[in-house]
């Protein structure tokens, strides 16, 4: 599984292919991964999935128009149709002043090491793997009569490699392994189920959550939603824990995405630089952590990965784009493009709230009467205008404790008021995803229920 | 293909197939006048898969050549180790495979020219429908599957399945407030179908009266109420409400909302509800699902009482049951799992206007965006997108966009009127499922549901 049998040369070719077509410039991006993936549920092995994929993207450029193909079969012929079928639709799209490859010179030099790859781990067998997540499933299930299902636990990892090259003659390429453990159990009781989860996942295979931990974590959170209940419609305190307070972080980000804004499907729009949370707030991007999940060396068009300060002390200071959203809007790429078989578009790397000074238990001691969010479900969040409504379930707070759980209720408010109203963050930030945050309390929003 | 699943399968396994796919999908999108996205993707690859007991064992390559599918093969039948049965069981094939979606020019290979001429006018009607239209993307997604599926028992199935989408979102802006609005519709159908009765102009208006309604939207109300939904895409409360928890695997291992339920009352008798697969052209169809079963037409729910899940192979083999044509894959690199259609209820005796009428307060909702459900609590979560407030049984003032939220096992127990104006969707539905997609489609004539909690903020 360790070899490394990508073939820059045929990226290369294909970009010679192109410019031998008629194109002016083009860029593409060539991945091979390996993944495997095996459950077990209720101690049985359920399914074990392994696969071995490849895809060559390309885009081309004739002047100012240009069109993207891709493909997963690297034989020649299907490259040459590749090559054919993008030259041939960059000749029917329009002129688009602001299209075009970043300029060679702004194009990474030096790759940082950012240990993205084991090295030299030794492989596991597939029946050590299935055994990692059926301990961290039997650790679910031992760990109270009432978990007695299980909708099963599953490992999974992946190894990839990735080359981008230009038709300028550049060339790069890194590669990165993953690796994860899930267990999702049942609690039930008195005829009522809940299901919940927990997970964790690492570029490199030590640095997972032990099973059992992994586990035990699940069966907690299942079994705290047993006997949930509506809660009256009221407006409180809320306080969102890391999980669904970086689904928040999320939504800001992509408010703050290149494409979003110059089609004016964004409600920070012309936000730049004001304040749009209170002033405890600040979010980074940063890609250059090593061993993490998010991190890269450069984004989808060679350009050298950066920190980035999104929001600082609560002001917006930067927005996250790619080149052709920078030109579109007049201003720099922050190196934030990605790429998929459909071209480019902009994607984070490590989104982190910065952690704040109080423990988590002091936010919600500070609630006098409110609700502790842990799920939350739905796409009710409006882009354009920020607007905010989701399903929630969770803990009600009564005098700054943790009582009866709670759900079949909605949260909802506007993101821009939401985290104009962050009234306590919390200290217990852990980079365990590629978005994270620790806990929030925002200090009003509407639950609705009965 | 005899010589794999032969060589390579043979023995100690339930069920073996081999599914083979090419895929070509392109899509073009127009925003601001301007072409700013033409691609083309090809992929192509096999799935082989190995079924003993529960277990499942599932290798893909994008690489097809014999020995690619041997190595496949092998890994997969690696799992299958410790089964105790021996040799591979017929699947007995239930019925024909249809024929629903033949097409004299299948939308991936109309010309590129007259794609984009569509998108143009797409682009002006829309800005000709309002001066506050201030953006428009009109997009044209185009597809083409070519599947083949051959199991141990000897019988190989394929299906060519063409697809296309077409979408028009616009942004209206007013005094420094924007808003978005959106509309489309598609199916198993050709490119001319935009045409037919001016389509395209229709999904334009539409997108565009969306965005300038939104623009006086009130605060939506929070709280419990009675709900009016209208008929078509708001059948997606069907979708998430109870669709998902009928779906076999979720039975079959007991997590589900549903499980052990058959013959009980899980709705209001005015409630029939059926999963069909075979209504021609439609996004949601298929000749055959993705295990080689004939789709077919499957009442879930019949007068509020629940009467059948939706199978696959295993989970059909392993309940006992018969499959019923609802075995999926989102592609070759996905194994499949049972997933629905086109889930609609079917219509009822009201009149919609005396529906609206019987309500003194309450909401009225139109248009949908997405939905999400948890199987095991049966909690589920649908968002309005258009949506009014009902006073003194008359429309009254458009609100602002707000999840609805209810319990999957009585929220259609609620259901206290239904109309007789059934509407399938318009064809824009995908469902996601344990990372897959696939396409979907829903129906749903105006219904009345008594209490149902609004996520809106106006308390």
């Amino acid at each position: 599984m360790s070899g490394e049998t990508i073939r820059p040369e045929l990226l290369t070719d294909v970009l010679g292919r192109a410019r031998a077509r008629g194109a002016t410039e083009a860029d593409g991006f060539l991945i091979e991964e390996q993944h495997f993936s095996a459950s077990v549920r209720l101690g049985q092995v359920d399914t074990v999935k392994h696969s071995r994929e490849q895809r060559l993207s390309l885009r081309v450029f004739a002047g100012k128009a240009s069109a993207a193909a891709s493909t997963s079969d690297l034989s020649r012929d299907s490259l040459e149709r590749v090559v054919d079928e993008a030259t041939a639709l960059a000749r029917v799209t329009s002129e688009d002043p602001h299209a075009g490859l970043p300029d060679p010179n702004d194009l990474i030099t030096a790759i940082p090491d950012l240990e993205l790859a084991e090295q030299g781990g030794e492989e596991l067998s597939p029946e050590a793997k299935i055994e990692l997540a059926r301990r961290a499933e039997a650790a679910a299930l031992e760990s109270d009569p009432r978990i007695a299902n299980s909708e099963g636990a599953e490992y999974w990892d992946r190894r990839a490699r990735y080359v981008y090259a230009t038709s300028h003659g550049f060339a790069r390429g890194y590669a990165t392994t993953a690796f994860g453990l899930s267990v999702s159990p049942v609690a039930s009781a008195n005829g009522e189920m809940q299901r919940d989860y927990w997970y964790s996942a690492a570029r490199h295979r030590a640095a997972l959550e032990e099973p059992a931990s992994i586990g035990r974590t699940a069966a907690r959170r299942a079994l705290r939603r047993l006997g949930g209940r509506k809660v009256k419609t009221t407006e409180v305190p809320v306080v969102f824990d890391p999980d669904t307070a970086a689904s928040l972080i999320r939504s800001i980000a992509g408010a703050a995405s290149g494409p979003g804004l110059y089609r004016r499907a964004s409600f920070l729009l012309d936000r730049l630089g004001k304040r749009i949370a209170a002033p405890a707030v600040t979010i980074v991007d940063d890609g250059l952590i090593p061993r993490a999940l998010g991190s890269r060396p450069f984004d989808g068009e060679g350009l050298a990965t950066r920190p980035t300060v999104l929001v600082g002390e609560g002001v917006l200071e930067s927005y996250l784009l790619d080149s052709y959203s920078a030109r579109k809007l007049g201003l720099r790429s922050t190196h934030h493009a990605s790429r998929d078989g459909a071209g480019v578009g902009v994607s984070t790397t490590n989104l982190m709230l910065k952690a704040g000074p109080t423990p988590p238990e002091a936010l919600i001691g500070s609630v006098k009467n409110g609700l502790y969010v842990t799920e939350l479900i739905g796409f009710g969040v409006n882009g354009v205008t920020g607007d905010y409504s989701r399903g929630a379930v969770g803990l009600w707070i009564e005098n700054g404790e943790l009582t009866y759980p709670v759900e079949e209720v909605t949260v909802a408010g506007n993101l821009l008021e939401m985290f104009g109203a962050i009234e306590g963050i919390g200290n217990d930030l852990v980079l365990r995803d590629r978005t994270v945050s620790p806990t929030l309390l925002i200090g009003r929003m509407v639950v609705a229920g009965n | 293909m005899e010589r794999l699943l032969g060589g390579s399968l043979a023995g100690r396994v339930d069920d073996a197939d081999i599914y083979l796919e090419y895929r070509v999908n392109e899509e073009l999108v127009l925003e601001e006048n301007v072409v700013k996205k033409a691609s083309r993707h090809v992929s192509q690859g096999a799935g082989v898969r190995a079924q003993a007991e529960a277990r499942t064992g599932y290798a893909h390559t994008d690489d097809i050549s014999l020995s690619n599918l041997e190595e496949a093969a092998r890994q997969a039948r690696a799992i299958a180790d410790r089964a105790t049965t021996s040799g591979v069981l017929a699947i007995p094939s239930r019925g024909r495979a249809h024929d629903l979606y033949t097409l004299a020019e299948p939308p991936i290979v109309t010309a590129l020219e007259r794609k984009l001429g569509l998108l143009r006018k797409i682009d002006a009607a829309a800005r000709a429908a309002d001066p506050r239209i201030s953006q428009v993307i009109a997009s044209l997604a185009s597809e083409e599957v070519v599947m083949l599926i051959a199991t141990a028992s000897g019988w190989t199935i394929g299906d060519v399945r063409p697809l296309t989408r077409l979408n028009v979102t616009v942004i209206a802006e007013e005094n420094g407030k924007r808003e978005i609005g959106s509309w489309g519709g598609g199916g198993r159908v050709p490119f001319d179908f935009y045409l037919e009765d001016e389509r395209w102009t229709r999904f334009a208006d539409e997108a565009a009266r969306q965005a300038i309604l939104k623009l006086r939207a009130v605060e939506a109300p929070a709280g419990t109420m009675t709900v009016v939904l209208g008929p078509g895409w708001p059948g997606i409360l069907l979708h998430e409400a109870i669709g998902h928890g009928l779906e076999g695997d979720f039975n079959r291992k007991g997590v589900s909302a549903f499980a052990g339920r058959l013959g009980q009352k899980v709705a209001s008798e005015l409630v029939t509800v059926v999963d069909d697969g075979t209504i021609p052209n439609r996004r949601g169809s298929l000749n055959v699902d993705d295990e080689g079963t004939p789709t077919g037409r499957t009442v879930l729910i019949e007068n509020g009482v629940l009467t059948a899940y939706m199978q696959d192979r295993l989970n059909a083999r392993l309940m006992k049951m018969t499959p019923t044509g609802n075995g999926r894959r989102e592609s070759y690199a996905h194994p499949p799992m049972p997933r629905m259609t086109n889930t609609f209820m079917l219509a009822g005796q009201d009149d919609p206007q005396d529906i609206i009428r019987s309500v003194r307060n309450g909401l009225y909702a139109v248009t949908f965006g997405g939905g999400q459900v948890d199987i095991t609590s049966g909690k589920f979560v649908f968002s309005a997108s258009e949506a009014y407030l009902i006073e003194d049984g008359r429309v009254t003032t458009p609100v602002k966009g707000a999840t609805l939220i209810g319990n999957g096992p009585d929220a259609l127990v609620r259901v206290s009127r239904v109309g007789h104006d059934l509407a399938l969707d318009e064809g824009v539905g995908t469902c996601g499922k344990d990372g897959q997609s696939v396409p979907v489609g829903v129906g749903l004539p105006t219904i009345r549901i008594d209490g149902m909690t609004v996520g809106g903020t106006q308390v």
